[in-house]
This record gives structure tokens, C-alpha cells and sequence, in this order.
């Protein structure tokens, strides 16, 4: 049956085309398995609708109960703009951290390593992102503030404090920045590299003004992604950032990020439908907009601008 | 002579052609350590990391850290039985949940799918968005499924293992799809050629080549599903629990909490001691996480094969 409606036989995917074609022959068989490899295919899509599905139930009971002015409001009790404000303040001081170091090491791993010490020096980096979010955030609320910004730096910072939740936060995106540039500066064909050597350019010249602008496509994919992973994260928030909402962007004291509050919201005893409850489905469905929103940038970002070589 | 002068010639073209010899200048050289700074700068962080919080620990790398379950009343000899076994637990049920449907996923887009129909581009889409939804977003997903599966209870162990499932399900997909895309395209021909169907050839000659690179993949993915901790406080895990899920079926709807969820609970305690068990975890869970991040860098370099 799905035979008949896919003529092809073998060729379908990436097989070879037009070279053998079994497609007359009829194989219950294939066409079974086919179909449940396609369905295991479609949960990925099933994931997203669920998403959807299970954050607009309450979000419309959420604003049954608040005007949606509430909400999107720099102060009160649902107002959801505080928590926006200290999700950027972190990805802010994360990507002023993360984006130059992250380049940087891109850059030599790409540019100057050898191929030996590439393979080797990479995984290390990749290391980092493997280090998970909660062993982040007590480093920051153990280390960070109390040992390297109060007593070494001498900042007077609060025990929780955004500075220190975005520079580890910043820690924690940098691989993924750094890998990710990297794909992008080593997908540059080497021709482009003898050419700008052969008119007497030296290795950084040739780096930052030929590889560096013909890269800059995956560049800018690596770093919304790496601005996208920063936002989601909840366990340094959670833990360094504090709990205190707040609409300024005074660095040294604490702000309450979105996923910050929906951990202490599902932590603590809200009951199931109560206007908290829902309030933090609402500030979900505003984060996913945000990274979704975020992606698809990235995705513009590459097919547009990406240079075909 | 003539050698020497040949040997000289080499010399100077390899140089030339990487643009070495002109690197001397003061701005090439600060730019070189500039970059030198940043590759090191996460390494750096890292060892500060691993220092600072073993010495922090150094007290407590004792039996009862293993053995005993959470304590407020004896601080001092407070464990994390319940975490270790309940992580476990965790990962063996999300790798049964997530593996097969992720690896079955990869092999339909890559060996079955038409790339020209617009719903295997949707798929496509739909997999990059998915690999950056926040973790904290997959576990209220992971409420909804577990309540229409008809588990009711919060805080139960088959809870968390979908939330996790759910969140490195992308990831898993999308490293079966490089692993698959890496086997030449000649094994399928020679097979075809031999009579065989797409899916013989998918599962007797594409699949075990790739299987070196699903593995690694799949181990990254575990290995980040046991650091997670911010799904898991969304389906309820986390609270103290004093006993390890029973094993086999009955076990999926105990209560269950995780060694990161633990280390969460802890970190806002004051007393000290806390801080020193908590310490001294963060160490065992590096170990655990690094551990298998080092098996999986093994497996890529060494049986990954080059065609």
C-alpha cells in the first residue's frame, strides 16, 4: 500500500535513484515496519503539540482570573516582566562572557590547532557543558560570590546576585558557543585560506578578516543558540540569581528569573489550579516563546546568509 | 647539496603555506595568546570547580554517604542513598523509554524518509526547535503524559524518567542521524546490488556500522539526563525520600528522588555540615557524569572508523 503511494522502492532517502526499482513488487513486510519507524518519527512532532496542549489549558484559566495587563506588567503580584528582566540581565553578562571566549577558542581550535590536539582539546571543552546546572549553581553560590567577587574582586554583592549567575551561566554556554563556531569557521574551504595567504596575509589577518566574515552565518546560529540554552536554564537562576523579583538592572543584587520562579512555584505547595499554579504555565508559555522565537532566528540566520561553497 | 637545498625549499613552502613566518609581529603573537587564554578559560574554571569543591567535601568521603539517607537531625552523617539508587533508577528507565524510539526515529528520516515531502520537513523543523526547548518546559510536558498514562501521585519515579526521556529524545535523534549519515553510501549500494530490501540493508549492514557513534551519542545524552534536576522538581521528585524504588515493574510507581534534585535541596541549607555532604555529592555525580562522558570520547576515538 504505502509501496504503491511512494513509488521508489529502495531509493527512497539518500539510496540511489532511478538505478534499481523494485517498486512493483509488493512487500507487507517493509511497508509494516515503514510505517512504525514513522510513527516513532511522528512522537517528535506528538512532543510539540503536547507542549502546546498542556501549557494552554491553564494559561487560559490564568487569564480568566488576571487581565492580561497583570501580567505583562513591571510590578505586582503576577506581573511577568520582572522575571523577563532578570532572564536577560543573565544572558546578558552570560553572552558578554561566553560570546568573545567562546569565538576565541573556536578560533584557535579551528585556525592553529593541529589536527592531533584538536581532537583531544575539543571533547575538553565540550566537558564543560557536561557539568551539570545544579554543580553550576552551587559553584556560583559557593565560590563565585563569597570567595571570587567579595573577598579577591572586593564587590559588595548580595549573597544571591545576578553577577554571579551569569558569569557561571556564561561558563555553561561557552562550549556550546565554541562548538558550534567552530563547525562553522572549519566548514570555511581551505582555498579561501591559501588565497589570502598567497597575497601575503599572516595567519591572523587571514583569520579574523577572510575565515572569520565567511563563517559568519554559523557564527551568529552558535551564539542565538548559546543565547537561547542561557534563557532556558533554571538550576543557577534557581539557585544563585534569588528569588526576589525585581524590574532594575542593579547587578549586584538578586533578580528573580522566569524559570526561577517556576521551580520555586512547583517546589513549594501551590495546589493544582490555583492562580499561582497557573501563573507559572503562563511564564512557561512565555519562555517557549522566546527561545522558540530564538531558533527560528537562527534557522533565518543560516539559510539566508549562509554562502554556499 | 642538492638534498640540503631541496630540504631548504620544503621548508620554506610549509611555512609560507600556513603563513607562519609572518606571525612574529607583536600583534599576531597577542592575538595568538588572546585565543590561547579563551580555550584554557574553560579549563581553568573547571579545575577551580573540581578543587574548590573537593576540598569543601574532603570530610565527608565516607561509607555513610552512600549508605545513609537524608538527614536533618544528624547533619553530620546525612546521605544520599536515596539519590544515588534513585538516579539510577532514573537512567536505566529513560534510556529503555528514549533509545529505541530515538534510534527507530533517526533511521526512518535517514534510510526511509522522502526528504521532499513537506511532512518529513516538518519533522526536520519540529527536531531543531525541539533540542532547545528549556528542560524545565519538558517536565510539566511530562505531567500531562503521566496523568493520562494514570499515575496520579506526584513525585513517583516513572514521572521523572518520562521528563528526562522526553528531553534527550532530540538529542539522542539527532547524533543516530549523524552516526547513520557517516556509513558510505557504497556498503548500501553493494548491498542493494546483492538483492537486499532498504530495510535488510538498513539493519543488517548501516545500523552496526553505525552502532560506535549511536553509543556515543546516546551515552552523552544519558549522561546529561542524570545532572538534570530542573524537570524533575516540576514532576515532584526531590522531596525528601527515605527508601529506594523497589525493583522491576512495581518500582515505576514509587516515590523517588535524584542525586542533582538532592544536591538542589541542600544548597540553601545554612549549616555547614549540609554543605559539606552536598560537597562531597557534587563530587560523586562529577565522577559518575565525567566517567561516562570519558567512555563515550573512548568509543568515538577508537572504534569509529574512518571509510
Amino acid at each position: 500500500m504505502s509501496e504503491a503511494t511512494t513509488p521508489a522502492g529502495p531509493s527512497h532517502g539518500t539510496g540511489l535513484r532511478a538505478a534499481i526499482d523494485l517498486s512493483h513488487k509488493v512487500r507487507p513486510g517493509e511497508a509494516a515496519i515503514k510505517a512504525v519507524l514513522l510513527t516513532s518519527a511522528i512522537v517528535s512532532v506528538a512532543i510539540t503539540v503536547g507542549i502546546i496542549v498542556t501549557l494552554i489549558q491553564p494559561i487560559i484559566d490564568f487569564f480568566g482570573e488576571v487581565p492580561v495587563g497583570d501580567f505583562f506588567a513591571t510590578e505586582g503580584t503576577y506581573a511577568v516582566l520582572p522575571l523577563v528582566m532578570g532572564t536577560l540581565l543573565v544572558t546578558v553578562i552570560a553572552l558578554l562572557l561566553a560570546v568573545p571566549l567562546g569565538l576565541g577558542a573556536a578560533m584557535y581550535l579551528s585556525e592553529y590547532a593541529s589536527a592531533r590536539a584538536r581532537r583531544w582539546l575539543k571533547p575538553t571543552v565540550e566537558l564543560l557543558a557536561g557539568v551539570p546546572s545544579v554543580v553550576y549553581g552551587f559553584f556560583a553560590l559557593q565560590f563565585v560570590t563569597p570567595t571570587l567577587l567579595q573577598d579577591i574582586i572586593g564587590l559588595e554583592v548580595n549573597f544571591t546576585n545576578s553577577l554571579a549567575a551569569g558569569l557561571v551561566l556564561g561558563v555553561m554556554v561557552l562550549p556550546t558557543i565554541a562548538s558550534l563556531a567552530e563547525d562553522a569557521l572549519s566548514a570555511v574551504p581551505m582555498s579561501m585560506r591559501q588565497g589570502s595567504l598567497a597575497m601575503g596575509a599572516n595567519r591572523m589577518q587571514t583569520t579574523l578578516r577572510v575565515v572569520f566574515p565567511a563563517a559568519l552565518s554559523g557564527i551568529a546560529a552558535a551564539v542565538v543558540l548559546g543565547m537561547s540554552r542561557a534563557v532556558g536554564e533554571t538550576m543557577i537562576v534557581a539557585l544563585a540569581a534569588g528569588a526576589q523579583k525585581k524590574f532594575d538592572a542593579d547587578v549586584l543584587t538578586g533578580h528573580q528569573a522566569m524559570t526561577g520562579y517556576i521551580a520555586q512555584t512547583f517546589g513549594g505547595e501551590n495546589p493544582v489550579g490555583s492562580t499561582p499554579y497557573n501563573m507559572a504555565f503562563a511564564v512557561a508559555g512565555t519562555l517557549f516563546v522566546m527561545t522558540l522565537i530564538l531558533n527560528i532566528l537562527s534557522m533565518i540566520v543560516v539559510r539566508r546568509f549562509r554562502q554556499a561553497y | 647539496m642538492s638534498a640540503a637545498s631541496a630540504v631548504a625549499a620544503q621548508v620554506v613552502t610549509s611555512t609560507l603555506a600556513s603563513g607562519r613566518s609572518k606571525d612574529r609581529d607583536l600583534r599576531s603573537i597577542l592575538f595568538l595568546g588572546a585565543l590561547w587564554l579563551s580555550l584554557f578559560f574553560g579549563v581553568i574554571v573547571l579545575v577551580a570547580l573540581i578543587v574548590d569543591t573537593a576540598i569543601k567535601g574532603s570530610g565527608r568521603f565516607d561509607k555513610e554517604l552512600v549508605t545513609n539517607y537524608a538527614s536533618i537531625i544528624f547533619p553530620e552523617t546525612t546521605g544520599f542513598k536515596a539519590g544515588i539508587f534513585g538516579s539510577i533508577w532514573l537512567m536505566v528507565c529513560t534510556a529503555i523509554l528514549a533509545i529505541p524510539l530515538g534510534v527507530m526515529a533517526a533511521t526512518y528520516l535517514e534510510e526511509f524518509a522522502d526528504t521532499n515531502r513537506w511532512w518529513n520537513r516538518v519533522i526536520e523543523i519540529n527536531l531543531q526547535n525541539l533540542a532547545a526547548v528549556p528542560s524545565i518546559v519538558y517536565g510539566l510536558l511530562a505531567v500531562a503524559v503521566v496523568a493520562i498514562v494514570g499515575f496520579d501521585e506526584k513525585g513517583v519515579l516513572i514521572g521523572g524518567a518520562v521528563a528526562l526521556a522526553l528531553l534527550i529524545l532530540p538529542v539522542i535523534i539527532i547524533t543516530t542521524r549523524e552516526a547513520i549519515r557517516a556509513v558510505p553510501q557504497d556498503i548500501r549500494q553493494a548491498s542493494y546490488g546483492l538483492g537486499a530490501t532498504t530495510w535488510q540493508t538498513t539493519w543488517r549492514q548501516v545500523l552496526p556500522s553505525a552502532v560506535p557513534g549511536i553509543a556515543t551519542g546516546t551515552i552523552l545524552g544519558l549522561s546529561r539526563a542524570i545532572g538534570e534536576a530542573a524537570p524533575l522538581i516540576i514532576v515532584g521528585l526531590g522531596v525528601s525520600v527515605l527508601s529506594v524504588p523497589e525493583p522491576g515493574i512495581a518500582g515505576l510507581s514509587d516515590s523517588a528522588t535524584s542525586l542533582p534534585n538532592q544536591i538542589y535541596n541542600l544548597a540553601n541549607q545554612s549549616r555547614p555540615e549540609l554543605a559539606t555532604a552536598a560537597s562531597a555529592a557534587i563530587i560523586l555525580l562529577l565522577v559518575m557524569i565525567l566517567g561516562m562522558n570519558a567512555i563515550a570520547i573512548l568509543i568515538r576515538n577508537k572504534f569509529t572508523r574512518s571509510w
